[in-house]
């Protein structure tokens, strides 16, 4: 690991001051100091967040907000977090280990780094960790890579589960720069790779992740996180899936369905989601929207059983959802 | 034939072989660096911090490069060999301690980043000789075959038990995915963590 300094802030401003002009923000560190030990980051500076009054988690109106210092660990074992929307709960205790989650915030869960492991291997080539050194995935070992929103330069799959979860939930993320605050869908934080993957996310430089706002419906107790995986944790998804359903007398009104393991960004499911709304909770409606979700894969060598794994974990998640009651 | 154990172990200073390799390490790195390479390490070695942390109720100030995790800051600093270094990366959970009560891996950690931290390691559950209840139980499930891993598996296995995670072998399972045994002693060990989350 290369010398760096570590600097405590004083307040928020100094540390977004400092990261404005190249320093890195480490709360966690779990994918950082991984990160910086093999050299794929060489950071110099590095601003140590969690003094900042960004921690824990509070509920206003319906609204669930959740602080980005808040550990993985402390959200999904919150009251709040399980009775107004458990599937936050299940996609945090799907991912990492117990010892991951006791360490890893909510902001830096967000912005983690692909596990792609051409990434970390500094002699292959890679687009994201060195632009225009191509990616040795296309034509290596690709079974864990994605099929949707690929492009030609990267096929890294984004890795969090919670993620999947907070894009279905319609999250929001506040976060402070140099220019002020802003708002913005959990969504947008997240780019394609095009031609670009060393960019991806669309914060500004400088800016932090202060809190995560997640709206409450009819929809957020019948929900459901499938993740399915080669073994049975502490495992990145083969496939997951996050399925959110509002049913009135025997017919969807609402549905939020988004899914992980297979896009370079957690997946919304849009033309699902307007298959289903007006259809009865059945198997059968579900197998026809759930073919919906494959449109534009874009598979590789050793990946295409994504392609049939992607609507039946699709399915099994929607009726894992419908049968909450 | 009965060898002589005066030739095996000929008189003089007693090092531990952990001492010796450190030392015949320290010796070839120093050999291996140009001056030039000396003069940055002496540079890097100037960017030091000083902590405090209490490690098994006792307090230590530390000066410490803020490049070393938690894991090489007991391991080499303090000595405390016992939290072991498996993969260095996160994975495989054989650098499990306390910090503040929670279970981490240490190695993914600076310790530069816990100033005040309160930390538990393996060498600090017996009690005036005695093994801790959950020792006890890996001891008689067990719950081991070499051993690299069990110190990280009981410091997991106690921040388990802790969380409440413990109520059947199947959630025990999962709660303990985080620590990777490849002698395959997982029914053992899973067999101890429920045993000592009964008795307590």
């Amino acid at each position: 690991m290369f010398p760096f300094t570590l600097e405590k802030p004083r307040s928020t401003e100094d540390a977004i001051a400092a990261a404005a002009s190249g320093a890195r923000f480490i709360a966690g560190g779990t994918t950082l100091i991984d990160l910086m030990r093999e050299q794929v980051e060489c950071p110099d500076r590095l601003i140590d967040i969690n003094s900042l009054p960004f921690g824990g988690i509070r509920v206003e109106g319906e609204d669930l907000v959740i602080g980005a210092l808040a550990r993985m660990a402390e959200v999904a074992a919150d009251p709040n977090v399980q009775r107004l929307q458990p599937l936050i709960a299940e996609s945090l205790i799907e991912g990492a280990s117990p010892q991951l989650r006791n360490m890893a915030s909510m902001g830096g869960n967000l912005l983690q780094r692909v596990r792609c492991p051409y990434f970390r291997m500094l002699d292959a080539g890679c687009n994201k960790r060195t632009p225009g050194s191509g990616c040795a995935a296309i034509d290596g070992l690709n079974s864990g890579h994605a099929i949707l929103g690929t492009s030609d330069h990267c096929v890294a799959t984004h890795p969090s589960d919670v993620a999947v979860a907070l894009v279905a939930l319609d999250a929001t993320m506040r976060v402070k720069g140099p220019q002020g605050e802003r708002s913005f869908p959990v969504e947008e934080l997240f780019r394609l790779p095009g031609d670009t993957p060393h960019l991806e996310h669309t914060l500004l430089p400088g800016e932090l992740i202060v809190e995560i706002r997640v709206p409450g419906g009819p929809h957020s107790r019948r929900a459901r996180y499938l993740k399915v995986r080669d073994r049975a944790s502490y495992e990145f998804a083969l496939v997951s899936a996050a399925a959110a359903l509002s049913i009135e007398d025997g017919v969807i009104r609402e549905v939020r369905l988004a899914v992980g393991g297979v896009g370079t960004r957690p997946w919304r499911l849009r033309d699902c989601e307007a298959a289903l709304v007006g259809t009865r909770p059945e198997r059968r409606a579900f197998e026809e929207a759930a073919q919906l979700a494959r449109q534009g894969a874009r598979p590789l060598r050793h990946n295409q059983f994504k392609v049939e794994l992607l609507p039946r974990t699709v399915v099994r998640a929607l009726a894992l959802a419908g049968e909450v009651a | 034939m009965a060898e002589n154990p005066s030739e095996l172990h000929p008189p003089g200073p007693i090092i531990s072989r952990r001492e010796a390799l450190q030392a015949t390490a320290a010796a070839a790195a120093l050999a291996a660096l140009p001056s030039a390479s000396v003069a940055a390490t002496n540079a890097a070695a100037a960017n030091t911090v000083t902590l405090t942390m209490t490690v098994n109720g006792r307090a230590h100030t530390l000066t410490i490069d803020p490049r070393q995790s938690v894991l090489d800051v007991l391991r080499e600093t303090l000595n405390l060999t016992g939290t072991k270094k498996g993969c260095n990366q996160g994975a495989c959970g054989a650098c499990t301690v306390l910090v503040n009560g929670k279970r981490i891996v240490s190695c993914l950690t600076l310790a530069s980043m816990h100033d005040g931290a309160r930390i538990e390691t393996i060498e600090g559950l017996e009690k005036d000789g005695a093994l801790h209840p959950l020792q006890e139980a890996f001891v008689e499930h067990d719950g081991l075959q070499c051993g690299f891993c069990t110190p990280g598996q009981i410091m997991s296995g106690l921040g388990c038990i802790a969380e409440g995670h413990a109520g059947s072998p199947e959630e025990i399972q999962f709660w303990m995915s985080g620590n990777i045994c490849r002698c395959g002693a997982y029914p053992g060990i899973v067999a101890a963590v429920a045993d000592a989350a009964g008795r307590t």
